[in-house]
């Protein structure tokens, strides 16, 4: 009897306490920075792309969502002829992220990404490239990475050493 | 007044003759609710809410659900319909019937002799009522609750539990 | 205006009022259960939420209304309006304030309790008519449930009939000037309230519809209109047995500075918020719990205050 008049109270002061609903539309929601949410393709701080089209990305994903074409430019760089995300398989899970070498596909907090049709859910290369480098400013792989390109011979960028002869023992 | 009192009349009548005559044992039950309360409209016309209010509490409020929850455990379907049926040929009725009709034919030669004293208007209060029930009336009363005693005694007898008291007490049964 | 004018404007007005604060009773509910959860509630129809019922009617109204092929289809049809019916009766002799009741009748009380009493019909032949299983032990359970606490249901009230002398509503109210009965009526009230609980099947007594064991009990095949019946019957219910708790218990219209009806309606929402209050709170028990809290403690006790009281009342005579 006095514990279920107590239920009742312990209940009733609970009119008292903060309401724990995000009003979302009208109230933002609070996301932590590293949320998973909307794919994008990052750049360069020099504004080329990042994507080098070596297809990690596309063997990580478990629904295979991602697809892409590799091409090569006139220098000799790789980079994706065309890059096709499905959203409407994407389970954002950020294996393409962990999997990707040079930082260029990367998950972003964004999830308001409804349609109203599906044909619409998948993003091509021009709807997934943004301008700017995300989550890494700074950051340049062929500026960091031994690989010889046009302007930049092997081991000459900075922060890199010259390349270790495979073929000889001496360190 | 008093075309109330006939219109409810002719209702409780009519739905007499439907609870006798229907097969399905629901749809009679229905019927007789409706006749109960028609016969409450024809005791609150005549002078008596109290007993008309009563009326409806103790036998279309009560007594009837009890009836409606005995016929739903006895989960009456079909065959019980097709039962029904049989029994209720010609040869099975006419002979009670014809009877109850030189009943009713005796009853209206009597009443027709004497002066029509419906709705008086004259309402009886509670208080009358219980005066009259614990004054002149108090043995009736007393004896009718002696005979319900007896009943509840006898049904508490009859439904009695045969388990021993160690099953009792497992079964789950509130212990405070 | 003649007087037989006055009486169908009394009427339609009560109809009206009853319908309406029933419909928004749901919303209402709605947000004060929330506000018992720390949720909002339905707040986006409308200001504060409150088209949410409207809403919900002209859904209702579009919905197919259904009557499946294997119901008896009679009684399936009446059985929600046995229910509305039983219930909206029961405010016609509800005092809201001097003047403004439909009839004043004198055994008022007690026509309360057989329309109540009736009720049990809508909820038990609903059940056996839809011809399922899950319907009909809910039907079972209703009807056994209700004979059960109707009996202390009456009994707790002839506690408030000896002190006021009269079963007539007006004058159980105005027997309360001095002071209100739920002070030397406690016992009653308590037993009252819990009664009224099961009578309307709110939630600690809900075994009817009981919804994680009988789908939805009683009115598992209804839908469209005839389900909203149940629906409304339900909140009507809840804002008479309020209604009645207030009239009993707690002086009715009684009260100081505001107006008559203001206050009989505040009071009113006071016990229906308590209802609310009470579903957001409580589990529901077993039902050979339920009955044997109703015979085993609900009727001696309300035994005991019919006793005590009827003693008390003679010894001050004396």
């Amino acid at each position: 009897m006095i514990s279920i008049l107590r239920s009742i109270w312990l209940v009733f002061l609970h009119a008292l306490h903060r309401r724990v609903t995000v009003q979302y539309p009208e109230q933002a929601i609070r996301r932590p920075p590293r949320f998973r949410g909307r794919i994008i393709l990052s750049r360069d701080p020099d504004g080329g792309e990042r994507c080098v089209a070596c297809y990690l990305c596309a063997a990580a994903c478990p629904v295979d969502c991602i697809a892409l074409q590799a091409a090569q430019d006139e220098h000799g760089r790789r980079y994706p002829a065309f890059f096709r995300i499905n959203f409407s398989r994407c389970i954002f899970c950020g294996f393409c992220e962990d999997a990707c070498p040079t930082y260029a596909i990367q998950l972003t907090p964004d999830f308001e990404m409804s349609e109203a049709r599906r044909q619409e859910m998948v993003y091509e290369k021009e709807d997934l490239t943004i301008s700017g480098p995300g989550k890494y400013p700074g950051y340049n792989f062929y500026r960091v990475a031994g690989l010889a390109i046009a302007g930049k011979g092997k081991g000459q960028a900075e922060n890199e050493q010259p390349p270790s002869d495979p073929k000889t023992l001496l360190p | 007044m008093e075309t109330v009192f006939y219109i409810s009349a002719a209702i409780a009548v009519l739905s007499t003759l439907m609870v006798v005559t229907r097969r399905n044992a629901v749809h009679a039950l229905l019927y007789l609710i409706v006749s109960l309360l028609a016969v409450a409209v024809i005791l609150f016309v005549l002078g008596g809410p109290m007993v008309a209010v009563l009326e409806v509490i103790v036998y279309a409020g009560a007594i009837m659900v009890l009836f409606v929850f005995v016929i739903i455990v006895l989960n009456i379907g079909h065959e019980a319909v097709r039962q029904e049926r049989q029994w209720l040929r010609p040869g099975n009725w006419i002979g009670p019937a014809l009877l109850t009709g030189v009943l009713a034919a005796e009853l209206v030669y009597i009443l027709a002799g004497r002066a029509a004293g419906v709705a008086s208007g004259e309402q009886v209060s509670p208080a009358a009522l219980g005066a009259s029930l614990f004054g002149p009336y108090v043995l009736g009363v007393e004896m009718a609750s002696l005979l319900l005693l007896a009943a509840l005694v006898g049904a508490y007898h009859l439904g009695r539990r045969t388990t021993t008291r160690q099953e009792q007490g497992s079964d789950g049964i509130d212990k405070r | 205006m003649s007087p037989t004018a006055v009486y169908l404007v009394t009427i339609f007005g009560l109809l009206i009022a009853v319908f309406t604060l029933s419909a928004g009773l749901i919303w209402y509910e709605r947000r004060l259960l929330a506000l018992f959860q720390d949720r909002y509630g339905p707040n986006r129809v409308g200001p504060f939420g409150l088209l949410q019922s409207v809403a919900d009617i002209v859904k209702i109204f579009f919905k197919e209304d259904w009557v499946p092929p294997f119901a008896d289809k009679p009684v399936f049809v009446i059985a929600p309006a046995v229910i509305i019916v039983a219930t909206l009766m029961s405010f016609g002799v509800v005092a809201f304030a001097p003047g403004v009741m439909v009839s004043d009748l004198n055994v008022g009380l007690l026509f309360f309790l057989a329309m109540s009493s009736m009720g049990a019909y809508g909820v038990a032949l609903a059940g056996w008519s839809s011809n399922n299983k899950y319907s009909l032990l809910g039907g079972l359970r209703a009807a056994a449930q209700v004979i059960s606490y109707e009996v202390f249901m009456g009994l707790s009230l002839m506690g408030v009939v000896m002190m006021a002398g009269s079963f007539n509503l007006v004058r159980i109210v105005q027997a309360q000037e001095r002071m209100w009965f739920f002070l030397p009526q406690l016992v009653g009230m308590a037993v009252f309230m819990v009664a009224g609980f099961a009578e309307t099947f709110r939630i600690p007594f809900d075994l009817p519809e009981a919804e994680n064991e009988l789908v939805a009990g009683f009115h598992t095949e209804y839908s469209g209109m005839k389900f909203a019946f149940f629906f409304l019957g339900e909140y009507i219910g809840i804002s008479l047995v309020s209604a009645m708790l207030v009239i009993l218990f707690f002086g009715g219209w009684l009260g100081p500075v505001l107006p008559p009806l203001a206050w009989f309606f505040i009071k009113t929402f006071i016990f229906i918020s308590f209802f609310i209050l009470v579903r957001g709170s409580l589990p529901r028990p077993r039902f050979d719990q339920l009955m044997a809290y109703g015979w085993k403690v609900m009727l001696p006790l309300s035994l005991a205050n019919l006793v005590v009281t009827a003693g008390i009342l003679l010894w001050r005579r004396s």
